[in-house]
């Protein structure tokens, strides 16, 4: 149950996204709104989409979809139906939120948009999440993750010069889609409660994913320069200088890096070299305070890098981090996700989330709050509903449908 | 255009550096919130001293980077090693609704800036401090750049060739993430305090809000113990699947073929060459079993395009298709233009430059920066005297004393 002092307790959001848009629902659900999820009668599509829990194909052990719809509430509703779209536009008279991720028009066509529920209920904010836009040359194009993925600039960043580039093996456009509406829509919920006018939001989620690129369309706008892939390496100019380096049981990332941000942490790691033996004149006589981003070449590195490859590969990950959190050296674990849920540090601040699933037999263990608050929890607290498991609750209790009016909806294939 | 107003009650103490607290500020400055960034002289934002830099030309006022993040915020400078300085950022904090702040866990204390006591101030204050790996926990006081925190979050095994050395994710990714979650919660924290008069403390780990990217990962590990597996561009769902090489220099696409009726339409448009009938690439399970041959068989095809023209041929058949698009490509889009992505602002030194929009658009009240981003203390008198209310005096008498560096 939401409690009443979350931040959005006392609104309600009909979710009508497919993939594209499940993040965003998901977020104001954390924030404590009520997230209506409305499906078509056979099942949100995205159910289908592995992972599945045991392996086992099936629309309600969709990991993925269990992922995202964690917080909502389900009901089946078919919008292609007059009933369907009467029932809906019920539903939005009083709803606070709606969000969509049909494809541009799609609503609109079907008497839903946002110009046909805003006569309804003038407050609502809608957000419509799509790959490109809900207008211009793109916004009919056929897409994939990795298609927005790629559309972004991302991908172009990730990987190695000379071959292909890479995406990540867990698909993030669509979610930075998704939190990318997840803002948008508050600050038009923002608007609408300071002066009772609602609106649409117009996201992008190719656009969304841009923002990850850092310094690549400064780099183009202001010195006609294109950034190029850096691989395991991070460039300084025209140098490069070693980020990822394997150690005893994985890999670490480490910045080699003097001056006012560095020196202090480079000295103690290098004197733990020399201190067991790994050292020699040239690493123990070398000007850290020195040696910054303006005074780098690639000979130094080519000299300096080597001292650290030998002596990561006789610790641990763990082992480099420790020593990196007293000596302030920049060193970070790369940790795999088995590392993450056995990490002390996320333990001590209570960041995992059990859920029981009795009807799968499993209990899972989800992401916690993105942000803590001393006043109000992050909500986490409802696993992703069944297909169609509030209708009753949504339709009977609440839009006043008898048992009788619910089974001829079912049989018609409205819910 | 009538500029955006949302946030034009709301006013923002920015004390953040480099990108997820100032990135977050900025989402409200762009739709009319006032901003003021505290900066010092001796302590000036990393960004500000990194590339790339207007004309190549190094100077604090001249990175690209920097100013992104930064534009319509109004610069202070406050060194806050001096006890005047401490005062004025107190009564900064008597003026705003909203602190940022991204020091290293126990500094803002240091310097009695810290939630406790800027409550005991402004009782209603909404405070958000962000770092790495959030204010309590064993390894608080851990120090990197955000691509360190995309390797404690778990990135850095999602990223891989199935035959090569692992390799870095671009960027600081973790930022990107984290900047969004603590727009959300400052809008979230006014509609609380709309509500029921109270502020709050908000204690944002990057690396925790970003592990909600990985929900699937972590799920599929929870329920059946599976770690990601060095994919590439790979994909369960589909294949083929990836990005292929095309004509030209370093020039790629990436293709998504999930259904057979997008198969069957991928083969039309190249033609339907015999290779493409072979039963071994007929279903998705036999595609997925002849995966290499299959890739090989398609960049075949692409190689010998330009990724523009591939993209259009395979889009008009209804194939997912895209251009694996660099900052040239993106700049050039028509797309983003349409969208009207990139706006040019004019900056006090280094003149007009490109400067970003967030990915929505408000069909009612649209917002975009109304300014470029400051000059290292560019408004520290504007801030002094019309915000703060000092007397000329005043400010010239902490400007003599250093104070404002």
């Amino acid at each position: 149950m939401a409690t009443s002092n979350s931040f959005l307790s006392p609104y309600r959001v009909l979710d009508l996204t497919d993939e594209r848009g499940y993040m965003c629902g998901k977020i104001l659900g954390g924030l404590g709104a009520e997230i209506i999820k409305i499906e078509p009668p056979d099942g949100d599509p995205g159910r289908k989409i592995g992972p599945f829990v045991g392996d086992q194909p099936d629309p309600n052990r969709s990991l993925y979809w269990i992922a995202f719809n964690v917080n909502k509430k389900s009901v089946t509703l078919n919008l292609k139906t007059e009933e369907g779209k009467t029932i809906l536009k019920k539903l939005a008279a009083s709803a606070d939120f709606v969000i969509e991720s049909f494809k541009p028009g799609h609503l609109h066509e079907l008497g839903l948009g946002y110009e046909d529920l805003s006569k309804l209920n003038p407050a609502i904010v809608m957000t419509s999440i799509s790959p490109y836009g809900q207008t211009g040359p793109c916004k009919h194009f056929h897409v994939s993750d990795i298609v927005c993925w790629a559309g972004s600039g991302y991908m172009w960043l990730c990987g190695k010069e000379d071959r292909a580039p890479l995406r990540m093996s867990i698909p993030q456009a669509y979610l930075h889609g998704g939190a990318e509406a997840a803002m948008g829509s508050m600050v038009a919920f923002w608007h609408r409660q300071k002066t009772g006018e609602g609106q649409l939001v117009d996201v992008s989620i190719t656009e969304s994913a841009m923002w990850s690129c850092l310094t690549a369309h400064a780099a183009w706008d202001m010195n006609r320069e294109i950034l190029q892939r850096q691989g395991a390496f991070r460039a300084y100019g025209a140098y490069k200088i070693r980020f990822m380096y394997p150690c005893k049981d994985g890999y670490v990332i480490f910045l080699l890096l003097g001056g006012h941000i560095g020196a202090r942490g480079q000295k103690a790691l290098a004197q733990w070299i020399d201190q067991e033996g790994m050292s020699d004149e040239f690493l123990r006589n070398f000007d850290w305070d020195g040696f910054d981003a303006s005074t780098y070449n690639d000979e130094m590195a080519r000299k300096l890098e080597p001292f650290f490859e030998r002596f990561f590969m006789t610790k641990t990950k763990d082992e480099l981090f420790k020593a990196a959190l007293k000596m302030q050296y920049l060193l970070a674990p790369v940790n795999t996700i088995q590392d993450l849920t056995e990490n002390p540090h996320l333990a001590a601040r209570d960041f995992w989330v059990d859920l029981d699933h009795p009807e799968l037999d499993v209990r899972l263990t989800y992401p916690g709050a993105p942000f803590k608050s001393n006043r109000v929890s992050w909500r986490i607290d409802r696993r992703a509903p069944l297909i169609g498991e509030h209708n009753r609750e949504i339709y009977g209790q609440e839009l006043g449908f008898s048992d009788h009016e619910i089974r001829a909806l079912t049989g018609k294939g409205v819910i | 255009m009538e500029r955006a107003s949302i946030f034009e009650d709301v006013k923002i103490a920015d004390f953040s550096t480099s990108v997820v607290g100032p990135a977050a500020a900025r989402v409200l400055a762009d739709y009319g919130a006032t901003v003021v960034k505290v900066e010092s002289q001796t302590h000036v934002d990393a960004l500000r001293v990194t590339a790339p830099y207007m004309g190549k030309k190094p100077g604090v006022n001249r990175s690209g980077f920097f100013n992104d993040y930064n534009a319509g915020k109004y610069g202070l400078c406050l060194n806050l090693r001096m006890p005047k300085a401490l005062e004025i950022a107190k009564r900064l904090v008597q003026w705003a609704d909203v602190v940022i702040e991204t020091f290293r866990p126990g500094i803002m204390k240091r310097w009695g800036l810290d939630y406790e006591t800027l409550v005991k101030i402004k009782p209603d204050i909404i405070m958000v401090s962000s770092t790495m790996l959030g204010q309590s926990g064993p390894d608080k006081a851990f120090r990197g750049f955000g691509q360190h925190g995309a390797a404690i979050a778990g990135w850095g095994t999602t990223l891989a060739y199935s035959d090569d050395d692992a390799v870095v994710p671009f960027s600081a990714y973790t930022d990107y993430i984290g900047s969004r979650y603590i727009a959300i919660a400052v809008i979230a924290a006014l509609e609380y305090r709309r509500r029921t008069g109270k502020g709050q403390y908000i204690d944002n780990s990057q690396v925790e809000g970003s592990i909600d990217f990985l929900a699937q990962g972590v799920l599929d590990y929870s329920a059946n113990r599976h770690l990601p597996q060095r994919l590439a561009n790979r994909d369960p769902c589909f294949a083929p699947h990836g990005a292929y090489r095309c004509q030209g220099e370093d020039r790629w696409c990436v293709i998504a073929v999930a259904t057979n009726e997008e198969w069957d339409r991928f083969c039309s448009v190249i033609g339907n060459p015999p290779w493409s009938a072979d039963p071994k690439f007929k279903t998705l399970s036999d595609r997925k079993k002849n995966e290499d041959q299959l890739d090989r068989r398609v960049e075949s095809w692409t190689a010998n395009h330009p990724p523009e023209r591939v993209v259009e041929v395979l889009q008009a058949g209804g194939v997912p298709a895209a251009l694996v698009a660099n900052a040239k490509d993106l700049a050039q889009d028509p797309q983003l233009t349409h969208r009207k992505h990139y706006v040019d602002l004019e900056h006090s030194e280094i003149g007009a430059h490109g400067y970003e929009n967030f990915a929505f658009r408000l069909s009612k009240t649209p917002g975009t920066p109304r300014r470029g981003a400051p000059c290292l203390g560019e408004h520290s008198a504007y801030v002094c005297t019309e915000i703060l209310g000092l007397s000329d005096e005043e400010f010239v008498q902490l400007l003599t004393e250093g104070v404002l560096e």
